[in-house]
C-alpha cells in the first residue's frame, strides 16, 4: 500500500513547535526558580551573587558555603526528586490506565515508611538523618535508607508479580497496590505502638519527606537513577501512547503491551523507591504534576514526560522554598506543604472530572 | 495468495473455540467472516495476526508463517482495526501517526509525516487533524482507527466489526472507504461483521462460522436463505433491489423461540 501524495503538514509542524516550546518554557522557569531558591533564606543572597557563585567566581566565603554546601544540594535534590516522582507518576498512570496511579497511591510509599520503621525498631539503626533533628541522633542513616528501599521494591515486586500471574491487567495492579498500602500501614502502626519515645520520633521524622537530607554523593546517585529512567521512559513514549489507545490497538501496531506495562512499572517503582528511600515520603507531586501537564498539553508521552519532569521539579522546588520561608525561623519539611497543596488540587481534579 | 490459513485450531484454556479452519484470501478482495455472537470471529482475527497463539495449524502471510515473525514484523504486514479503541488526549494526527510505530526507530521521519498527511486527506479528516481524539464522535474515532491501520502500509487489513457502533451514514462511508482502499491499492481485507446486508454489498467472499468451524465459504452472491437459517437459526428471504441482494428476516414467534 502506498500513500505518496501527502506533504508535510505545516499546521502539524507548528503544533509540534508549540508543544516543545511548553517544555522549554517550563525548563526556563525551573532555572529561574533555582536561582530564586538559592537566593532566599535566613541569609538573603542577591541574584547576581548567586549566579557569580554558581559560575565559580567566589563573592564571599560565607556565600560560597551557603550556596555550595547547603542551598544548592537541597534545591537540586528538590528538582531531581520532583522530576523523578512526577515522571514515575505519569508513567504509572498510563501503564495502569488509572488517573490515580502514583507511588503514593500504589502503596510503594507506605512500604518505604514501614521499611524505615522496621530498621529503626528491629535493626536498631535507632535514629535518622534529618535537617532539624537535634534531638534525634544519626548513627546509621544508610541502614534506614536501604530498609526503606528494600521494602518499597518488595511492594512493587509483589504488585508486578501478581500482575504477571493475572496478565498485567491495570485493575489488578491498582487493587494489589491498595491492599499492600493498607497492609504496610497496619504493620507500621504495630511497630509504632511498641516503640519507645526515641524510636517513635525517629519513625515519624522519617515519614516527613525532606529534601535537605541528602549530601552531594546521595544527590548524584538519585540524579543518575532518575536520568536513566527518564531516558528509558522517553524511549518508550510511543509504546505508552499505543497502550493508551487500547490493548488490542497497541498489539495491532506491534507493541507488546504486557511487557511495556511490566517494564514501565518496574522502572517507575525503582526510581520512586530510590527517591523515597533518600528523602522520605513526599506525596502528591507524582499525582499533581502529570495532571497539570495533561490538562495543558495532552497525553502524548513524547511531550508529556519531559514537560512533567520539568513541572515536577518546579513544583517541588517552589514548595520547598516556601516551606523554608513560611514559618521562618522554623523550617517545615516540604512534604507537609505538598500534602496541603496536593489535597485540594486532587479534589479539584476529581470534581472537574478526569479523563482516562 | 496474500493469506493462507491451514487447519487452524484455538482454545481458550483447553476448551476448543475454533477447529479445522482453512481458507485463503486473495489481493484486491474483501472477505467477511460471519456467524452468531460468540462463535469465534474476533478470536479468528486475533489468531491471524498472532495476538493469540493458535494451538494447531498455520497462518501464512505472503508465504511466510506468522508464528516465525516478531511483533513489529507482523505489524508491518498486517494492519489491524480493533473493535474498540480508547480515546486519549492526543491529536488525530498523532493517533494516526501511531500506525507508523512499526516503522519508526527513534525519530519520526518526513516520510512518516507525509504518509499520515496523505491518509488524512484520503479519509477526509483534514479538519480534525489537530483536534484531540477524546473529543470526537464514534464515527470519527472509527475513521481514525482505520487511518491508523492504513498508514501501517500493509498488504493485509484485518477489521473487527468496523461498523458495529456507527450510524447508517458512517457505516456506509467506512465500508465504502475500506472497499475503495482494497481495490485501489490491490490489498486484501478480512473483516468480521453482524450486518448481513452490508456484507452482501461490500464484501467479495464470505466465511460462515458455526460451532467453531467453517460452515460454508464462497462468493457472497452464493449465500442462500438456507445457509443463513442454519447458521443463525432464523428464516430469511433474499430479495434483489437495484442489483443488490437484500436479506429480510422472517418473524420469530415468541413462543417458538422460547
Amino acid at each position: 500500500m502506498h500513500f505518496n501524495d501527502g506533504g508535510i503538514s505545516r499546521a502539524y509542524t507548528a503544533y509540534i513547535v508549540r508543544k516543545t516550546g511548553f517544555t522549554l518554557a517550563m525548563a526556563g522557569i525551573l532555572a529561574m526558580m533555582l536561582i530564586l531558591a538559592i537566593s532566599l533564606g535566613a541569609v538573603n543572597i542577591p541574584f547576581a551573587d548567586v549566579v557569580k557563585t554558581l559560575a565559580g567566581a567566589s563573592v564571599t566565603r560565607q556565600f560560597d558555603i551557603i550556596v555550595w554546601n547547603i542551598r544548592l544540594p537541597q534545591a537540586l535534590t528538590a528538582i531531581v526528586a520532583g522530576a523523578g516522582l512526577a515522571v514515575s507518576g505519569a508513567v504509572m498512570q498510563s501503564v495502569l490506565k488509572n488517573p490515580l496511579g502514583s507511588p503514593f497511591t500504589l502503596g510503594i510509599s507506605h512500604a518505604a515508611a514501614f521499611g524505615a520503621a522496621f530498621s529503626v525498631m528491629v535493626m536498631g539503626s535507632g535514629s535518622m538523618a534529618s535537617s532539624f533533628s537535634d534531638a534525634v541522633t544519626i548513627t546509621s542513616p544508610y541502614v534506614t535508607t536501604l530498609a526503606a528501599f528494600f521494602f518499597s521494591m518488595l511492594a512493587a515486586g509483589i504488585i508486578t508479580l501478581v500482575a504477571r500471574i493475572r496478565n498485567a491487567s491495570p485493575e489488578v495492579m491498582v487493587l494489589t497496590g491498595v491492599a499492600l498500602g493498607s497492609l504496610f500501614t497496619a504493620a507500621t502502626m504495630l511497630l509504632q505502638f511498641f516503640a519507645d519515645d526515641v524510636q517513635l520520633s525517629a519513625m515519624v521524622f522519617w515519614t516527613f519527606g525532606d529534601v535537605a537530607r541528602t549530601s552531594w554523593k546521595e544527590l548524584g546517585f538519585i540524579a543518575l537513577v532518575t536520568l536513566v529512567s527518564l531516558v528509558f521512559f522517553l524511549a518508550n513514549a510511543w509504546n505508552y501512547n499505543a497502550a493508551d489507545a487500547g490493548d488490542e490497538t497497541a498489539r495491532g501496531i506491534g507493541v507488546r503491551v504486557e511487557r511495556v506495562r511490566l517494564m514501565g512499572m518496574v522502572m517507575a517503582s525503582l526510581v520512586s523507591s530510590v527517591i523515597i528511600a533518600f528523602v522520605g515520603i513526599i506525596g502528591f507531586v507524582g499525582l499533581v504534576a502529570p495532571h497539570m501537564v495533561r490538562r495543558l498539553i495532552g497525553d502524548d508521552h513524547r511531550f508529556l514526560l519531559p514537560a512533567t519532569a520539568a513541572t515536577g521539579g518546579v513544583l517541588l522546588l517552589a514548595s520547598d522554598t516556601v516551606a523554608r520561608l513560611i514559618l521562618s525561623p522554623h523550617i517545615l519539611p516540604v512534604s507537609v506543604l505538598t500534602s496541603f497543596l496536593g489535597a485540594p488540587v486532587f479534589i479539584y481534579l476529581i470534581i472537574k472530572g478526569y479523563r482516562r | 495468495m496474500i493469506l493462507k490459513i491451514d487447519n487452524l485450531a484455538f482454545g481458550y484454556s483447553s476448551r476448543p473455540t475454533l477447529d479445522k479452519i482453512s481458507f485463503t484470501v486473495k489481493r484486491g478482495e474483501i472477505t467477511v467472516i460471519l456467524g452468531p455472537n460468540g462463535v469465534g470471529k474476533t478470536t479468528l482475527l486475533k489468531c491471524i495476526n498472532a495476538i493469540l497463539k493458535p494451538s494447531k495449524g498455520n497462518v501464512l502471510v505472503d508465504g511466510d508463517a506468522i508464528a516465525s515473525l516478531d511483533t513489529l514484523a507482523i505489524a508491518k504486514r498486517i494492519g489491524y482495526v480493533a473493535q474498540y479503541s480508547e480515546p486519549s488526549r492526543v491529536t488525530a494526527f498523532d493517533a494516526i501517526l501511531m500506525g507508523r510505530r512499526p516503522h519508526i526507530r527513534w525519530r519520526v521521519s518526513d516520510k512518516d509525516l507525509k504518509i499520515v498527511d496523505s491518509a488524512i486527506k484520503r479519509l477526509g479528516l483534514d479538519h480534525l487533524a489537530l483536534k484531540y481524539v477524546d473529543q470526537m464522535s464514534g464515527g470519527e474515532l472509527q475513521k481514525i482507527s482505520l487511518a491508523r491501520a492504513l498508514v501501517q502500509e500493509t498488504d493485509l487489513l484485518l477489521l473487527d466489526e468496523p461498523t458495529s457502533s456507527l450510524d447508517l451514514k458512517n457505516q456506509t462511508e467506512i465500508l465504502g472507504l475500506i472497499k475503495r482502499v482494497v481495490k485501489e491499492h490491490n490489498v486484501a481485507g478480512v473483516m468480521t461483521m453482524h450486518d448481513l446486508n452490508s456484507a452482501l454489498r461490500y464484501a467479495d467472499n464470505y466465511l460462515f462460522l458455526k460451532n467453531g468451524t467453517i460452515y460454508g465459504a464462497g462468493k457472497v452472491e452464493e449465500i442462500s436463505p438456507g445457509m443463513v437459517e442454519s447458521v443463525y437459526g432464523i428464516g430469511v428471504e433474499i430479495l434483489r433491489h437495484n442489483g443488490y441482494p437484500v436479506i429480510i428476516p422472517k418473524d420469530i414467534q415468541i413462543e417458538k423461540a422460547a
